[in-house]
């Protein structure tokens, strides 16, 4: 299983990212803004960071990188992405996702351990979870409020495409508490808090994102 | 040379965070006569003559592509002298 690692230009979670694949049993493919060769990789992560400075809107720039085009064809045919805060934003960006991410109602950066609990466990990125567990990884941003209309909102919770919530406070003002969300399809998810830091106890609060690193690989292997 | 400026500003539906801010700021320096506030972002684009009105379409093509987004925002496009 090889599973690509885009980094742009502001990318800063991309090491982790690709670490977190190794230690779900995966390959970590390195894949690059300005080059649209996924370099026949099975499934894609968009890291989180800061790509392009955040200017104008966070991942509105990144959205139309080379390496998009590419993203965006393969994902529509059903390729697994997973885009990480920063990714999350580009996947909203891209209209692979609906909805926007605006920022935090209490205007701060974040970065804290968050409980989220994960309530669909189909989509390739999560089958390794159990139904309504609660896991603890980081919380780091500053645009991670989710927005979109009603109607939408309506139909990501009758679709079950809400894939994991914030447990407590709400820590940024998503509507109905939403901290990761995924297509009709189900193949790709967007996440606001980073599982990539969280995947050895030594270097982060817990251990409990790795489920996402090997779901991926339990779901492609499992077909 | 004309200006074409562009508006851009969240849709009312979408909370401002910025704009609360800078109303709650306003009163704490004796500036009482806002209600409320709301942050928009404005771009200025420089184009030789006067644009024609396919010009102004493509602003808006390219507004809607990259400098709104129409998920969150809405956006006016005028003419500068």
């Amino acid at each position: 299983m090889k599973v690509g690692v885009v980094t742009f230009p502001g990318s800063l979670d991309d090491r982790d990212a690709a670490r977190a694949i190794r230690a779900g049993g995966s390959d970590a493919i390195a894949l690059w803004h300005d080059d649209a060769d996924l370099h026949g990789v099975d499934a894609v992560i968009l890291p989180g960071g800061f790509s392009y400075g955040d200017y104008l809107r966070c991942g509105a720039i990144s959205r139309f990188a080379p390496v998009m085009g590419s993203i965006i064809e393969k994902a529509n045919s059903g390729m697994p992405v997973l885009g990480i805060c920063n990714g999350f934003q580009i996947l909203c960006e891209s209209h692979l996702l609906p909805g926007a991410l605006t920022q935090n109602q209490g205007l701060h950066f974040l970065c804290t351990p968050q409980t989220i609990r994960i309530e669909n466990t189909s989509t390739p990125w999560t089958t390794d979870f159990k139904q309504g567990a609660e896991i603890v990884i980081p919380l780091k941003n500053g645009e991670g409020s989710f927005q979109c209309d009603d109607q939408t909102l309506a139909a990501l919770e009758s679709e079950g495409r809400v894939i994991a919530r914030y447990v407590g406070e709400n820590p940024n003002g998503s509507r109905n508490l939403i901290a990761g969300i995924s297509n009709a399809r189900g193949n790709v998810v967007g996440l606001m808090p980073h599982p990539e830091h969280a995947i050895d106890p030594l270097t982060g609060p817990t251990a409990d994102g790795l489920p996402f690193f090997t779901s991926i690989l339990s779901a492609m292997v499992g077909k | 040379m004309a200006k074409i400026v562009v508006e851009v500003m969240l849709k009312p539906e979408i909370l401002d965070p910025q704009g609360k801010a800078v109303a709650a700021a306003l009163p704490r320096l004796g500036f009482t006569f806002a209600q409320s506030v709301r942050q928009g972002k404005r771009f200025e684009i420089e184009v030789d003559g006067d644009p024609t009105p396919a010009q102004l379409a493509e602003v808006s093509r390219a507004t809607e592509t990259l400098l709104a987004n129409p998920v969150i925002e809405t956006f006016v496009v005028k003419v500068e002298k």
